[in-house]
């Protein structure tokens, strides 16, 4: 029972942000179209750090890494087609969607797989710090790298190319996204319902017994990792193309930081709630800042009470309770 | 020789000024076992309160007294309101909890302060240099830190090894549920512990600001690196405190310093020096990731 | 802290007595926190009191200024340029005070047909073949300030001189511009970041090297704290500097005092010039805003006073966008600085003057002009801009 009430939310929710664009423009506020495709772009990346952190139990606090490593390939590979230079004298550029953001995803997996490999060795408070140093590498390594902006970022000068549609219509980039982040929650979902999420969860719960049990939990937890730093990288991609602008603030620890509280926010371990925490925390942001330039403030307090007291967070609270019962 | 020198004299000073941040973050992490990310907060609301009071009297003393009371009242405040109930919790929930505190004080400070820096000054009889043996001036404010820092380390070295109370906080460290069991009124103990931590960030603070500048999110910089000193040093101890931060400055600036000079024969000048900057910023998480791979538990490690 | 947008969206409505005409939208994107924060303020305020002076209105035509911060960000830039140019569909934007934001942004405003004035920040990939005939700067192109300073060198005789400036596309034109005339040796270069409070590494370098004198450019907060800790190593009586105004403005000599004494500051404009344009703009914005005005200030002032001309010669209708770019380009208004005519790239030709930081009347340190060191002066990239 619990598994449908979930399914027909998430599918209401579909629904909604499919007409979405067509009612943002009947009512005259088309910037809403741009500001929606950032919100799904980000519940993308949160999507793909549930899967570590509410299933997995693995607090990854260097996340922000490979949603900024998809972004800066995007960025290096539309610089080095403008240029006409390869990279490295060996990889042409590319202002193709199709190329770009498949390389995209495949840089950020590559990474996630290093970077997994020797953080999951550690456990615990440890983790968490060896997460966050390499993802503090990543940083400084991207923002001493002035070829490619520094600390300024990368500009675009056009969004990748798409072979019959044209992305730079921000409506037609909106179901992009859309389109993208239906596609990586059905994976997702598939994931953590099938035998390789019941031995992540089963990882989260007490690892020991699982290694007991015969598992190689290293492995799953390695893979699930680069699964997640896959996502991060697709959504980082997106945003680099939307914005036509990557920078190192994508890797900032504090991204990291901001992904966290949206899966948070909306529910830990249930996925959806992640993209209803992407909403929440940036949709609070643009209604608050209207009002107020002190709207963190308020956002801070907010955030502590929901630690302390609403541990299930949104989703948990609107479709009912978390997939482990 | 004499650039040398001037450089291991300000990788030191960094050391100490990370050394008395990382003093009290060790502790709290180390006997309570609470991350706490609001720490670099302390430190900035030490260094606005010192700040304020310093432009305002003039004076250096009341500036000191001013930020170490408040950041050691809004360590003690945040501890009973908030930390207490993260004790039992995982450190995700600490992380992330802290997290918004961060955001409160920052957003706070700027409410009351406004967005942009607040620019205090070094006394007058300390903001001239001093010419060491070997013809060398050094700033005196500078070497004021690191006496302050010693100070400090001895201070916490007599605490901690020949004290009540220290023999309390390195049972704590070390079998904190034991302590619980023995009937110690570990709540007090936890409070005490949290706003001595509190107050050496107040220190800190209160001693930077004059030196750097006092802004928002000063403390986040600092934070991250407070991290890797006890990450490096082993958490729960203040030996591991002394070391992994002036190891931390040491790296970080001296590498800062040579670096650029040895890049510029292989690339441009401005190149040398972002390729530089970015390399010696990596080179302290490098070091973080190389010691936790090998040392897990730090060079140092509290807990038996 | 969060790297989401920070929207200081202070929308400042100037009042239209009139309700006839829909009032002219200006899209003003500058740097109001952080360590540079005061000279957006500066710049803003200066803007906003030539529109004040005419009741609300710049060459007879009413306008409302749309203020966002960038927080030294160029993706908070974009974001807010994009939503000026989307949302609020405005033709004309200024406001950016540094480089790396400006070159974020500024294509993003030419590509949606709209006009940019820039009151502070040009970066040279502007001023020669990348120039734009909706492109006009006010204030100088980067090199020439640090040209000035050059030029300023070779007047007081340094030989042997050591150069440092922050590590973005400003700072390299900083330096770039004082070599290109300075006559010298430059026996050191560093690039710090921008966001660098421990100048210690530095100053141990630049002690190291013994030059005869020393060339920053340090902006805003970052000037505060280098020249508070240059005097605290024991370098301000044995190094003489030669800086551009950015590296002493007004605000940072009250926040330095002594530390500041015997620079040697070369500028386009300064508070004690004596034309009668300068003298009611200074005694104007003390008035307004109780403090003196920066330099910066009187460029934001210029910027408005420009767009004034060219509305009125427009009659308001920014919609005829030929006429309107030609009024802009003939710059007929009076300037704070004297006479003012627009180069070839639509970047000023301008005078340089030296001045150096002494103790005024009241004991506070200024900065006095003594001589001029540069006249009609044109940058070094007009050649290259075919408009």
């Amino acid at each position: 029972m619990v598994e449908t009430r979930e399914q027909r939310a998430a599918l209401l929710g579909l629904a909604v942000l499919a007409i979405l664009p067509w009612a943002a423009d009947a009512i005259g506020q088309g910037f809403v179209i741009t500001l929606a495709s950032r919100v799904l772009i980000n519940a993308l990346a949160a999507v793909s750090l549930d899967l570590i952190l509410g299933f997995g139990g693995l607090v990854s606090f260097g996340h922000a890494a490979f949603f900024g490593i998809g972004g800066y390939v995007v960025g290096i590979l539309a610089f080095h087609a403008g240029e006409g230079e390869a990279l490295f004298g060996l990889v042409p550029g590319t202002d193709q969607a199709l190329i770009a953001l498949p390389a995209a995803v495949a840089v950020a997996s590559l990474a996630a797989l290093a970077i997994g490999a020797l953080s999951l060795r550690t456990s615990g408070v440890h983790f968490i710090m060896i997460t966050l140093a390499f993802a503090q590498m990543v940083y400084f390594l991207f923002v001493s790298l002035k070829t490619y902006g520094g600390d300024d970022g990368l500009i675009m000068s056009r969004r990748d190319g798409f072979p019959g549609i044209d992305l730079r219509d921000n409506t037609v980039f909106y179901y992009l996204c859309l389109a993208a982040l239906a596609a990586f929650l059905a994976l997702c979902d598939r994931l953590v319902g099938s035998r390789f999420g019941m031995v992540i969860r089963g990882c989260r719960e007490n690892e020991r017994r699982m290694a007991a049990l015969g598992y190689a939990t290293y492995g799953y937890k390695l893979t699930a990792f680069a699964i997640a730093g896959a996502g991060a990288g697709l959504a980082g991609a997106l945003l680099a193309n939307h914005d036509k602008f990557a920078s190192p603030d994508m890797l900032h620890w504090t991204k990291s930081g901001e992904l966290m509280v949206m899966v948070i926010l909306g529910g830990m371990g249930t996925l959806y709630g992640a993209v209803l925490g992407a909403f929440l925390l940036i949709g609070l942001e643009s209604l608050l800042a209207a009002f107020t330039d002190h709207w963190m403030f308020v956002l801070g307090p907010v955030l502590i009470l929901v630690i302390l007291f609403a541990d299930r967070g949104l989703w948990g609270a609107l479709a009912g309770a978390s997939r482990d019962g | 020789m004499n650039l040398l020198l001037e450089q291991l004299l300000n990788g030191l000073q960094f050391g100490v000024m990370l050394f008395l941040l990382a003093a009290g973050l060790t502790l709290v992490f180390g006997i309570m076992g609470l991350i706490n990310l609001a720490h670099g907060s302390l430190y900035m609301i030490g260094a606005y309160a010192a700040a304020y009071v310093g432009v305002r009297t003039g004076s250096f003393l009341l500036a000191i007294l001013a930020g170490l009371a408040a950041a050691a009242a809004t360590g003690v405040a945040v501890e009973m309101i908030v930390l207490r109930r993260l004790y039992r919790r995982d450190h995700l929930h600490q992380v992330l909890a802290t997290f918004g505190l961060i955001l409160f004080f920052n957003e706070g400070m700027s409410i009351l302060f406004g967005r942009q820096p607040l620019f205090a000054n070094v006394p007058a009889t300390l903001a001239g240099a001093l010419t060491l043996p070997g013809g060398l001036r050094y700033p005196v404010y500078r070497l004021v830190i690191m006496a302050t820092g010693a100070g400090v380390a001895g201070f916490l070295y007599l605490l901690i090894q020949h004290t009540r109370i220290g023999m309390l906080v390195r049972a704590g460290a070390t079998h904190r549920d034991m302590v619980r069991a023995l009937g110690v009124n570990v709540p007090l103990l936890y409070t005490a512990v949290f706003g001595l931590g509190a107050l050496l960030a107040g220190l800190a603070g209160s001693m930077a600001g004059p030196l750097l500048s006092v802004q928002i999110g000063m403390g986040e910089q600092i934070l991250i690196l407070t991290f890797v000193v006890i990450v490096i040093g082993g958490i729960g101890s203040v030996r591991g405190a002394v070391i992994g931060a002036l190891l931390v400055g040491l790296v970080d600036t001296m590498v800062r310093a040579f670096l650029p000079g040895l890049l510029r024969g292989i690339m441009s000048n401005a190149s040398a020096d972002s390729v530089g900057g970015g390399f010696s910023s990596i080179s302290v998480y490098l070091l973080m990731a190389i010691v936790l791979l090998w040392r897990p538990r730090g060079l140092f490690p509290a807990h038996g | 802290m969060f790297r989401l947008a920070v929207t200081a969206s202070a929308v400042a409505l100037m009042a239209l007595p009139a309700m006839a005409a829909d009032p002219v939208k200006i899209g003003m994107v500058t740097t109001l926190s952080g360590p540079g924060g005061y000279i957006g303020e500066d710049a803003r305020d200066g803007f906003k009191l030539a529109i004040q002076e005419e009741g609300g209105n710049l060459g007879g035509a009413p306008v409302q200024v749309l203020v966002e911060d960038d927080g030294l960000k160029p993706g908070n830039g974009k974001q807010s340029a994009e939503r000026f140019l989307t949302n609020d569909k405005v033709k004309i934007m200024t406001g950016i005070i540094f480089s790396n934001v400006a070159e974020a942004v500024v294509p993003d405003v030419l590509e949606a047909g709209a006009f940019y004035l820039s009151l502070n920040a040009a970066p040279s990939n502007f001023s020669g073949k990348g120039c734009n005939k909706n492109y006009f700067v006010v204030s100088w192109q980067n090199d020439t300030l640090h040209e000035a300073v050059g030029a300023n060198a070779n007047r007081l005789g340094f030989k042997r001189m050591f150069a440092m400036a922050p590590n973005y596309q400003a700072g390299k034109d900083a330096i770039a511009g004082f070599k290109r005339v300075f006559k010298g040796e430059v026996v050191g270069e560093i690039y710090n970041s921008l966001d660098q409070t421990d100048f210690a590494a530095e100053l141990a370098q630049i002690r190291a090297a013994k030059p005869d004198a020393l060339y920053q450019f340090e902006p805003g907060g970052l000037g505060i704290t280098f020249l508070k800790q240059f005097a605290q190593a024991g370098l301000k009586d044995t190094i003489p500097m030669a800086v551009a105004f950015p590296s002493v403005d007004q605000r940072i000599l009250g926040a330095v005092g002594d530390a500041a004494l015997g620079l040697h500051v070369s500028y386009h404009w300064n508070t004690d010039f004596d034309n009668p344009a300068s003298k009611a703009f200074v005694a104007d914005f003390e008035k307004t805003y109780s403090r003196v005005p920066t330099t910066y200030a009187s460029q934001g002032y210029d910027t408005a006073r420009l767009l004034a001309s060219a509305l009125k010669a427009v009659g308001g209708d920014v919609g005829k966008t030929d006429a309107f770019r030609a009024a802009l380009r003939k710059a007929d208004f009076v300037s704070v600085r004297g006479a003012f005519k627009f180069g070839q790239n639509q970047h000023p030709i301008e005078d340089w003057y030296a001045g150096d930081v002494v103790k005024g009347a009241d004991g506070k340190p200024m900065v006095k002009t003594v001589a001029k060191i540069l006249t009609d002066h044109v940058d070094a990239y007009a050649k290259d801009c075919h408009l």
